[in-house]
């Protein structure tokens, strides 16, 4: 047993501290503090200075452009990036759609897709729930049907994440509506600017825009664009979603947000002294806490299995469900710390000519907050994790 | 013990229901609250001609001489329909602290007014590092040869965009803490942006109602209510009476929190079958419902209180915020996971209805706040 990290590790540290140091613009990381919805040019600029450093797809082998990290360096990684105020990387191409292209995908579309992933010329986007699938995904109904060498795909997806930035999309479709839910699903990569896609934006009660609805018209879709075998798209997904368990906890942005809380608390006062110290607070902060700390080293107990190269099963559904928890908990007592300063909802740094109101901490912890409940809802709602730990973890 | 309403109480709901049902439905009220008003003075004028900005005035002022619980009915149907007009800073505030601390004068020349909806008041009490103490007071209230003038910052000063007359809480005397030097100064908002020596930088909230940011520079003051060094019990009795008045309407934005999620959950079908038949979402509305109930349980036990001697009053008041705070928290975001995506969405009244129920929790202090308030009135 050692706590420690080792001292190759530790020297990996500094070299992806001074890296980012040296090349995170400070505005974009003032940028990041205080928006959740960034624009599609701050990620891209980010993921480009990253790119340039050998480092634009941490999580994949060298072989296919990544640098070919442990699960213990991408863990550093993330941390000593969410520390900087670094952007968060867009996950659709680089933890999603990519390890499935390079695990299932043909020779033809590893060479096609996966540089231009690394390099992000493409941006992603996930066509998984529709209106009537969310937590019953497998009910999924968008058609696929044969027509030579195509795919003629209709169908309705619903809460694309930053659908309105991507020009591909990784779908799941119906392509045999006879089989089994789960035995009828294809996987299949659909070019957002083919004719008959259309992208309709939703506005969250944050009063943002992430998530979309993209309707499928007749869509003609190459056959050579399916990923692996028709029918077998449901294993893609699940490899998919069990890719990136021990990053779900999002361990490193949440300690990032504690670190804000307390100095957002020690600004504001409270019977003539900082919030932080009002006995009452200080409590709620410091079971919080606790809770990030317990989260950390269960993450960190799976990292290290994995590191060992032991597979992470579904009692990673623990780092979702607690993780989201966390982080919620965290936006809340942020707005909570602000006291009368969480009201105002007009002090937005884009879109604005009027001086923004209160303090510059209290920018955009509402949003945050507002953006936040849907932590608990996406990636499989809380319920279903733990309907998955309660039937496959404990046998119930 | 009695908790039947009486046959003209059950009138008033009812009549307010219905209005409110006609005129004020969800689509309605999200085009009001994106005008630059908020509201509709057609609406204002309305709840004048029907009585209601008058049901807690006096007789003599040409109001109803209602009760608490009058107001508490109309309280928990505008939390329900989330009515925007500025009702609880008007009448709730304004007529209650001239009611409480002005002089027959003041209260003969601007209690009528505000029952024949004419005049919008605002109440200016916070102010950026006092937190949610109402005693801890910065800005300055002097007396000179040519009358009171105020100098300092007030925040958050819900509905004063629109108010024609603001009651400023200013200190004439004693430290920045102190209970006792505290007054209530009449300060002229109406112009644009407001009166002389007064700067005001308006905004919308997170729950769309406004709200202002107001500086004071030796603004003029238009009258003093009551003693000007020792408003603080006025005060106390009218925030408590404020205090039940939003747990009412936090009330009525639960239940109909719980009524639609209760409905969604019947509805909404995945896995072959309603989500309602899954043990885990019937055990979340069970809980939602017990928190409905405890938190109108308090907001009753705050209305029927709010004219008893200070130290049962504020009891009530604070345990009815208490409440409020974490009954609202866990129903507006349980509401919102038990929607799922389409919770989350602004097109949806869920998520309208867990903002106001925030902000009802922030103002006049949160649940941690009063609960430490209901500690120290402990035996």
């Amino acid at each position: 047993m050692d706590l420690e990290f080792t001292a190759e590790e530790r020297a990996f540290r500094e070299e992806v501290r001074s890296f980012i140091r040296n090349s995170l613009p400070p505005a974009l990381a003032e940028k990041t503090r205080q928006r959740i919805h960034l624009d599609k040019a701050d990620f891209v600029a980010w993921h480009r200075i990253l790119h340039a450093r050998g480092w634009g797809a941490p999580n994949w082998p060298q072989q296919y452009g990544g640098p070919g990290w442990s699960p213990v360096q991408r863990y550093i990684f993330d941390e000593e990036c969410a520390t900087a105020d670094a952007p968060p990387l867009v996950p659709f191409g680089i933890s999603m759609v990519g390890p499935v292209i390079y695990t299932f995908g043909t020779d033809a579309q590893k060479q096609k897709y996966l540089p231009r992933i690394v390099s992000m010329d493409d941006w992603w986007c996930q066509g998984y729930s529709e209106p009537g699938s969310g937590s019953d995904l497998a009910s999924l109904r968008t058609r696929a049907e044969s027509d030579g060498d195509h795919y003629v795909v209709n169908g309705h997806k619903i809460w694309t994440t930053q659908a309105q930035h991507a020009n591909m999309m990784f779908c799941l479709v119906r392509t045999d509506p006879a089989a089994k839910p789960q035995e009828g699903i294809s996987f299949l990569l659909i070019d957002m600017t083919d004719p008959g896609v259309q992208v309709r934006p939703i506005i969250s009660i944050d009063e943002g825009h992430s998530v979309n609805e993209v309707f499928l018209d007749n869509v003609r879709v190459p056959k050579a664009n399916l990923i692996g075998q028709e029918g077998k798209g449901w294993t893609y997904a699940k490899f998919l979603l069990g890719n990136e368990r021990t990053g779900i906890a999002e361990v490193a942005t949440s300690k990032q947000r504690l670190k804000r809380l307390k100095d957002i608390a020690r600004a504001e006062q409270s019977c003539g002294r900082p919030l932080l110290q009002d006995p009452d607070f200080r409590a709620r902060v410091a079971a919080i806490e606790i809770d990030l700390l317990a989260l950390e080293y269960t993450n960190l107990r799976m990292l290290a299995a994995e590191n060992a190269g032991k597979g992470v099963g579904p009692e990673a559904s623990m780092l979702k469900i607690r993780g989201s928890e966390i982080q919620q908990g965290l936006t809340e007592l942020a707005c909570e710390a602000l006291g009368y300063y969480a009201a105002p909802y007009e002090h937005r740094p884009d879109g604005s000519n009027q001086p923004p109101v209160g303090p510059d901490y209290a920018q955009g912890r509402m949003e945050a907050y507002l953006y936040y409940r849907a932590t608990t809802i996406y990636g499989g709602s809380n319920e279903i994790q733990r309907n998955i730990i309660a039937k496959m973890v404990l046998g119930l | 013990m009695d908790f039947q309403l009486s046959e003209e109480q059950t009138l008033l709901a009812d009549s307010v229901e219905s209005w409110l049902q006609d005129k004020y439905d969800f689509d309605r009220w999200r085009k009001l609250v994106k005008t630059d008003l908020g509201y509709t003075e057609e609406n204002w004028k309305t709840m004048a001609e029907l009585g209601w900005l008058g049901i807690s005035l006096p007789e003599d002022a040409g109001g109803l001489g209602g009760s608490a619980v009058d107001t508490m009915l109309l309280a928990e149907r505008f939390g329900r329909h989330m009515v925007a007009e500025p009702y609880f800073s008007t009448v709730i505030l304004g007529a209650g602290l001239i009611q409480a601390a002005g002089d027959a004068g003041q209260k003969a020349e601007w209690l009528p007014a505000i029952g024949e909806g004419k005049a919008k008041w605002a109440f200016a009490h916070a102010e950026h590092g006092s937190r949610f103490a109402l005693n801890e007071v910065r800005t300055k209230a002097v007396k000179s040869s040519d009358g009171w003038t105020l100098s300092g910052k007030k925040i958050v000063v819900w509905d004063a965009p629109s108010a024609d007359r603001l009651i400023v809480l200013a200190r004439s005397a004693g430290g920045d803490t102190d209970e006792k030097g505290l007054g209530l100064f009449v300060v002229d908002a109406s112009s644009a942006s407001g009166g002389a020596g007064v700067a005001r930088h308006d905004y919308r909230t997170v729950d769309n109602r406004r709200a202002s940011d107001i500086q004071f520079d030796h603004a003029p003051v238009l009258a003093v209510l009551g003693d000007p060094a020792n408003a603080m019990p006025a005060v106390e009795a009218v925030v408590d009476q404020a205090i039940a008045f939003m747990a009412s309407e936090a009330v009525g934005a639960m239940a109909a929190l719980h009524e639609t999620t209760l409905a969604y959950a019947k509805t909404r079908k995945q896995f072959g079958r309603a989500i309602g038949e899954f043990q885990v979402i019937q055990h979340r509305l069970v809980d939602m419902m017990m928190q409905v109930e405890s938190a109108r349980s308090l907001a009753l036990l705050a209305s029927l209180k709010a004219a008893a001697e200070p130290k049962e009053r504020a009891k009530a008041a604070a345990a009815a915020k208490v409440q409020l705070g974490r009954s609202g928290r866990f129903v507006g975001q349980q509401a919102v996971q038990v929607h799922g995506g389409m919770g989350m969405t602004d097109e949806l009244n869920v998520g309208h209805y867990m903002k106001r129920l925030m902000m009802l929790d922030t103002t006049f202090g949160n649940a941690d706040h009063h609960q430490r308030r209901f500690a120290a009135l402990s035996d």
